[in-house]
């Protein structure tokens, strides 16, 4: 190219092409493309050779074909894995999300208390997460814990709440539940947004606040529901810090949620060709799960925009 | 009809705060428990108030492990959670930008993408990621915790794009009329009005990472790189008995800077969070 060209209709060239649509576009894009491609698609698709190899991170990997998937499903201790995952989210989903919607409707009431409130409420989220309150609550639910000694004084017998296969998965689900802050402001900020109309209109009809709450506010936050569901969905199915600290995966493996098992085979014994495998059956039943409620929300999600 | 208003008011403040109060109670336990010895915390007493202010358990726990001090595990969860946060906020709101104003050719599948990306749980890339690092020699350096924030997180940029549908369109297109180019739009109009969504994400962002204990775990090598969140955990881990005093001072004070935050930005958390998008 010459450089008088350059000059001329070349520049703004230059600048049509700077200010189109699609270079901006993919300028702003740009950090999200190379994440995905580098944090995301590469790991993937090199786990996925990985999952068909015997690979120890010392010694070259050696290939052995889909051994690792049929090992997998011989396992008794991952199919436990999934199990007392699954149990685990089946529990603490639906009582977390119970409980964010019934604080958040609470606090919908006109009162100058009620942001204070909404930070005490929203404080067990804020830091439930840490290493610290899971020690906290290790010791409270600990054999002579707080809980205990204070259940004998109400003549209840002490629990060994972790020392018991079938009452280890209690505090932990509980500590869950306790952390419904999030999903609490999200219904809060959706709560806000249903008109006040609707209810005032129910009102002259005669409904009660029984039958508006479920006709109008259910309806109206089914969107909502859905969003809080599948995301408390994925993060349940990630619960690794609080079993990891109080329970180690015990006893006998009542607590060895799927992550936690990944990374018992994965870092602790650098069983990587195994733990890829297991990454990506847990890819595929995620899915599967996610699809479902996907599918099943047509029913139950009221869409504005039909109506 | 006015006394049962009154009434049923009073009762509606008792049940709230007496719930709150339940609710908040572990956390206030152990930060009397800072100020306790190994007896009265096992004591099982539900009383938060330490029969003697035991202020040396924090000088205890200050001393650390090894000659490491937590002065040097403040001074890198500090480094790590802020530069994480700071590139999740920069990085998120360019990709939200791009994805909810600009109509280019393939923002439909991008969008799909980036969705697809937020439904997949950490845990399922936890393997792939590691091996991944572990070839660039990344594993024993903070590089894992920081680097990748600085391409977005697709919980936030969802976050911030369901709260761009609420600045009107009218903006940007006055704007350009004055003059505004695409980036400048964003600098100049969207960027300072997400100001609400912004301080969400640095609020939420920044708990996660301070709290976050399997990242630091998997990556951090050396006792000098922990994290507050692994040096908290190696109390529990001592060989000998547990020094439950010291632990829960220590744990008090990996607190403060998420309390500093939350307390400082506080009434902007509820402001940043929008559902309009949400519907149907």
């Amino acid at each position: 190219m010459n450089k008088k060209k350059n000059d001329g209709s070349g520049r703004t060239g230059w600048n049509r092409f700077i200010y189109n649509n699609n270079t901006v576009g993919y300028v702003f894009l740009a950090p999200f493309v190379i994440g995905f491609l580098c944090f995301t698609i590469i790991p993937m698709i090199s786990s996925l050779y990985y999952s068909c190899t015997d690979y120890n991170m010392i010694d070259k990997e050696t290939w052995i074909g889909i051994k690792n998937y049929i090992n997998l499903f011989k396992d008794e201790r991952f199919i436990n894995s999934i199990k007392v995952t699954l149990e685990y989210v089946f529990f603490s989903v639906p009582l977390k999300l119970a409980f964010a919607l019934f604080i958040a409707f609470l606090l919908t009431r006109p009162s100058k208390a009620v942001s204070f409130y909404r930070s005490l409420y929203y404080l067990p989220s804020l830091i439930g997460g840490s290493v610290a309150v899971a020690l906290v609550w290790k010791e409270l639910f600990a054999r002579k814990g707080l809980i205990n000694v204070n259940l004998g004084k109400l003549g209840i017998d002490a629990v060994n709440w972790f020392g018991n296969m079938s009452t280890a998965k209690w505090p932990i689900i509980l500590m869950t539940v306790w952390q419904f802050g999030s999903s609490m402001l999200i219904f809060a900020a959706g709560l806000k947004e249903i008109p006040s109309s609707y209810y005032e209109a129910a009102k002259i009809d005669g409904a009660n606040g029984w039958q508006s709450f479920w006709k109008i506010t259910m309806p109206c936050l089914s969107p909502i529901i859905l969003f809080n569901l599948i995301m408390q969905l994925i993060s349940s199915f990630m619960v690794f810090t609080q079993a990891f600290v109080i329970t180690g995966g015990g006893p006998n493996d009542a607590t060895m949620y799927y992550a936690l098992y990944v990374y018992k085979q994965g870092i602790n014994n650098r069983n990587m060709g195994y733990a890829s495998a297991m990454s990506w059956v847990m890819l595929v039943i995620m899915s599967v799960i996610t699809l479902i409620v996907f599918k099943t929300s047509n029913h139950w999600v009221f869409n504005e925009s039909e109506s | 009809m006015k006394g049962r208003k009154v009434v049923s008011t009073v009762i509606y403040h008792i049940f709230i705060a007496a719930l709150g109060l339940i609710m908040v109670y572990p956390v206030l336990w152990m930060v009397s428990g800072s100020l306790k010895n190994n007896a009265e915390i096992l004591s099982g007493s539900l009383s938060l108030i330490p029969p003697a202010w035991r202020w040396e358990n924090f000088a205890q726990g200050w001393r650390g492990f090894g000659h490491v001090t937590f002065t040097t595990y403040f001074k890198n969860s500090i480094l790590i959670t802020t530069f994480a946060t700071l590139g999740t906020v920069i990085s998120s709101s360019l990709i939200a930008y791009a994805l909810s104003r600009v109509k280019f050719a393939g923002r439909k599948l991008w969008f799909t993408i980036m969705i697809g990306t937020m439904l997949l749980p950490g845990q399922v890339v936890m393997i792939p990621q590691y091996l991944i690092y572990n070839r660039i020699h990344w594993v024993g350096t903070p590089l894992p915790l920081i680097v990748p924030h600085f391409f977005g997180a697709p919980f936030f940029i969802y976050m911030m794009m369901q709260f761009m549908t609420s600045i009107p369109r009218e903006l940007d297109e006055a704007a350009i009329i004055d003059g505004c180019s695409k980036y400048s739009v964003f600098s100049r109009v969207i960027f300072p009005l997400l100001k609400p969504s912004l301080i969400s994400t640095i609020i939420i962002q920044f708990y996660w990472k301070w709290d976050d204990y399997m990242g630091p775990m998997l990556y951090l090598g050396k006792p000098t790189s922990y994290t507050v969140s692994i040096a908290v955990k190696l109390f529990a881990d001592a060989t000998s008995k547990t020094d439950y005093g010291p632990m829960f001072a220590m744990s008090t004070l990996s607190m403060i800077p998420v309390f500093t935050i939350f307390l400082v930005f506080n009434r902007y958390l509820v402001d940043g969070i929008s559902t309009s998008g949400l519907k149907g």
